[in-house]
C-alpha cells in the first residue's frame, strides 16, 4: 500500500521555542482546525519529542506521524475531538 | 457527548525566587495546555510574582520590608548565585541567549491560558501589600479555606 498523504489544515513554525512553548502553541491552535484536521508543527526543541505526544495523550488527540529533518522535528497532530 | 469534567491542578507558590517561579509557571502553563483548570495561590515571598513595581508598606517596618523586598517580578533573584543582583542578570542573559521566555512572559502566557492567580490575604496584610499593589490580572485575594476547597477538587496539588 502506498504511503498515505496526510492532509494538513494548519502549519505551525515552532523552531527555536523551548519548553513549554512548542506544546502550548499546539494546544492553543488545535481548536482552530476541524475535528479530524491535522496541524503540522515544526519544532527544534528535543524536549518536544516527549512533550507533544504526552500532551496528545492527556488531551485525547493523536500524533499521527513524527518526522526528523536535520534539526527540525515535524509533528503531525490530529484533532480527535 | 457530554462535556468531560476538567481535571484540576492547585499550586501554592510560597517562594519568590526567580528559578522557583519559573518552575511554577512552566508547570502551570503545561497543565493548562493539557486542558486542566489551574489555580495558583501566591503567599508570602511568592506575592512578589503578582506585585506591581510600586512601594508598599504603611508603618515603618512595612515600608522597610517594601524596600528590602521591593520591586515586581522582574526583580526576583535566583535561589542560588544571587551575588547581589549579578546572578539575576546572569540568568536573564543566559535564558535570553537560549530564547527562553522571561518570567513576565511566562506569567502572561499562563493568564492567556486561563490560569487563575490569587494572592493570600493574610500574607498581604502582614507584609502591608494592599490589593491595589497587585497586577490587574490577579484575582481578588483569598485565604487558606479557599485554597483547601480548590485543592480538594484537584487531582494534583503542589507547593513551590
Amino acid at each position: 500500500m502506498a504511503e498515505e498523504e496526510i492532509k494538513v489544515d494548519m502549519e505551525l513554525d515552532l523552531k527555536g521555542l523551548l519548553c513549554p512553548l512548542p506544546m502550548v502553541r499546539v494546544s492553543q491552535n488545535i481548536s482552530k482546525v476541524p475535528v479530524g484536521g491535522v496541524i503540522k508543527a515544526t519544532a527544534t526543541d528535543p524536549g518536544a519529542l516527549a512533550d507533544i505526544p504526552s500532551w496528545a495523550r492527556t488531551t485525547g488527540n493523536e500524533v499521527v506521524k513524527t518526522e526528523r529533518d536535520g534539526k527540525n522535528l515535524i509533528f503531525f497532530v490530529k484533532r480527535i475531538k | 457527548m457530554a462535556e468531560e469534567k476538567k481535571k484540576k491542578l492547585s499550586m501554592i507558590v510560597f517562594s519568590g525566587d526567580m528559578d522557583k517561579l519559573f518552575a511554577a509557571f512552566i508547570v502551570a502553563s503545561g497543565a493548562a495546555a493539557a486542558n486542566m483548570d489551574v489555580t495558583m495561590f501566591f503567599t508570602f515571598w511568592g506575592l512578589k510574582a503578582l506585585k506591581k513595581n510600586v512601594n508598599t508598606g504603611k508603618g515603618l517596618l512595612g515600608r522597610m520590608m517594601g524596600l528590602i523586598n521591593g520591586g515586581d517580578i522582574t526583580k526576583a533573584n535566583p535561589s542560588k548565585y544571587g551575588f547581589g543582583g549579578m546572578g539575576r542578570w546572569m540568568f536573564k542573559k543566559m535564558m535570553k541567549d537560549k530564547n527562553v521566555s522571561s518570567l513576565e512572559e511566562m506569567r502572561q502566557l499562563c493568564i492567556d491560558l486561563g490560569v487563575k492567580m490569587y494572592g493570600c490575604q493574610m500574607s498581604m496584610d502582614v507584609m502591608e501589600i494592599p490589593k491595589e499593589a497587585m497586577i490587574d490580572t490577579a484575582e481578588e485575594p483569598v485565604g487558606v479555606g479557599f485554597f483547601i476547597e480548590q485543592s480538594q477538587q484537584s487531582e494534583t496539588t503542589l507547593f513551590i
